[in-house]
């Protein structure tokens, strides 16, 4: 068995501690991060998310193989390109004018294309972003159960699709490819998806890549 | 222990016999009468959260809850939530303390943003701006409820030197809580302000939130603050049956989340979402007075809490359905948990 690569996950707030979790459960060695000093989400770790090491997110990304933005979408404006260069990036935001307020460098594109365009050195992936936290444990299922859900990837670089599919997969969800990083619409607020926790059929359905017959 | 049990509402709009929606100010005379019925049911505490919507014209609970402290002698009334963020904290200051005034020592506030956010763009912030606004405001306010002159400088309103804040309080601060969606950063803040944590459970199942309710202890001995009640909020609805109950709420619970999705953009719920949220590991509490209260009694001691707040009633239910519900639950579902705690 090969070993799973290092997730960092930065943001420690609704979403971060839910992927921390999971990733954990599923056998990744997780470092977390927010937006200062580790000591400050210590006490959060060790009770939360137990099993993940709290550092500085600098320290987090230099040897992850995977590195997951789940904190509010204004607070990656700050984020230093340069500290994510060369990495793989799950982006688990959503750009959600509706709860979060308008961001104008957010308007004229898709979220994840917007961060891919300010991380120029990395390979951003878009995932985890449509189920809610509050559901994205408690439907969590491994490979083959019947009630088994569906979680959207999309992506433009073939093996960064793969290996955000694996996470996906081992997380508990059957990982559905969209065909590039633009198509990761369908996964936004206001997209089919959003919001929904669907099996793949009608997951796919609702995307408009399969008819059920 | 001492267990205490509460009722919210968002000032739902309420619906006639045939469905129509009554008028806002109707709505807002049937909370109030709804708070003053709750006393007499033996319900120990009254919310109303602030709401800026044509489904909960609620914006000024704090009028209506002075109305309901003006009909009652026991029971404690206070906001679920009030959406700090958009608020002056010396304002929400000085309308509680005078609603503790009133009411003789019975008022509380939860603080926290809750499902509004209608009233950021109404009054002027960025909802960007969410998380200073909160955190600055809510330190503000645990300065106040502190009673004395107050020094403050801050980022979000005009300083203050050394300002007497009035109405003083009579005997000490009056309960205030932080509430919390699911955010551990919110637990924390919670603990360094000294103020109780309001987990407000809306979706999936309550349990996992028993880490969040140790994190806060655990953070109150970090700061060396002593121990803090943990309260839980969670829509609900009870009637004399679980059939009738859920007959009753799920159209209006469906028609209101339909509606929130499509301002919001997420996709609508189901009649299967709902089966699992009013099921054993679900947030919603929609049943019979015996349902409800085992569903009660397991969360608060899986969760360690002391205080549950069922946030009653939907947009479109008529002020009879909710007048049988709150009978019911003062009644029948408070003395059956006591029972089951003891």
């Amino acid at each position: 068995m090969t070993e799973l690569p290092r997730l960092a996950v930065l943001g420690a707030g609704h979403v971060g501690p839910v992927i921390a979790r999971l990733a954990i459960k599923a056998g990744y060695r997780v470092s977390i991060a927010a937006s200062g000093d580790p000591d400050d989400i210590a006490l959060v770790t060790e009770l939360i998310i137990p099993g993940a090491e709290p550092r500085w997110a600098s320290d987090a990304v230099a040897d992850a193989g995977i590195v997951v933005l789940a904190m509010p979408l204004h607070r990656f404006l700050d984020v230093d390109p340069g500290l994510l260069s060369g990495k793989l990036v799950v982006d688990a935001m959503n750009y959600w004018p509706a709860t979060d307020g308008t961001l104008t460098a957010f308007a004229d594109a898709t979220s994840s294309e917007i961060i891919a365009r300010r991380l120029p050195g990395s390979t951003v992936v878009k995932a985890l972003n449509h189920i809610g936290y509050h559901e994205l444990e408690d439907r969590s299922r491994p490979a083959g159960a019947p009630d088994r859900k569906a979680a959207g990837i999309a992506g433009d670089d073939p093996a960064a699709v793969a290996a955000t599919a694996d996470l996906v997969d081992r997380i508990g969800y059957d990982p559905v490819h969209l065909e590039s990083l633009r198509a990761g619409r369908a996964l936004q607020p206001g997209g089919p998806v959003f919001g929904a926790v669907l099996d793949r059929a009608h997951f796919e359905q609702a995307i408009g890549i399969r008819s059920l017959t | 222990m001492r267990y205490s049990f509460g009722l919210d509402t968002f000032g739902d709009r309420s619906g006639d016999a045939d469905g129509k929606p009554q008028s806002h100010a109707q709505t807002i005379r049937n909370v109030a009468e709804e708070g003053v019925f709750a006393e007499q049911a033996g319900v120990d505490f009254f919310g109303i959260g602030e709401h800026h919507t044509d489904y909960f014209p609620m914006p000024a609970g704090d009028v209506v809850l002075a109305a309901i402290a003006a009909r009652t002698s026991r029971i404690r009334l206070g906001s679920a939530v009030t959406v700090l963020s958009s608020d002056d904290p010396v304002r929400v200051f000085q309308r509680y303390s005078t609603l503790n005034a009133i009411s003789g020592g019975r008022a509380e506030v939860i603080l926290g943003r809750g499902s509004s956010i209608d009233s950021f763009p109404l009054f002027g912030y960025d909802l960007a701006d969410y998380e200073e606004l909160f955190d600055e405001k809510a330190t503000l306010f645990a300065e106040l409820l502190r009673g004395g002159p107050v020094t403050w400088e801050g980022k979000t309103r005009a300083a203050l030197l050394n300002q007497d804040v009035v109405p003083h309080i009579e005997s000490g601060p009056f309960p205030a809580w932080i509430g919390v969606g699911g955010n551990p950063q919110s637990v924390i803040r919670a603990a360094r302000l000294g103020l109780g944590l309001a987990l407000a459970i809306i979706g999936g199942p309550p349990a996992r939130f028993a880490a969040y309710s140790e994190l806060f202890q655990r953070a109150l001995e970090k700061f060396g603050r002593s121990p803090l009640p943990v309260l839980v909020h969670s829509p609900g609805h009870v009637a004399a049956t679980d059939e009738q109950a859920k007959a009753e709420f799920w159209p209006r619970w469906r028609d209101t989340i339909t509606l929130v999705a499509a301002e919001r953009g997420f996709a609508i719920p189901t009649e299967e979402s709902f089966d699992r949220e009013t099921g054993p590991d679900g947030a919603l509490y929609v049943g019979s007075p015996e349902t409800v209260a085992q569903k009660i009694t397991a969360n608060l001691r899986a969760l360690g809490a002391t205080r549950f707040d069922l946030k009653y009633g939907m947009p479109g239910m008529t002020h009879d359905q909710l007048i049988t519900s709150i009978e019911l639950y003062g009644q029948h579902v408070i003395p059956r948990v006591r029972e089951l705690l003891s």
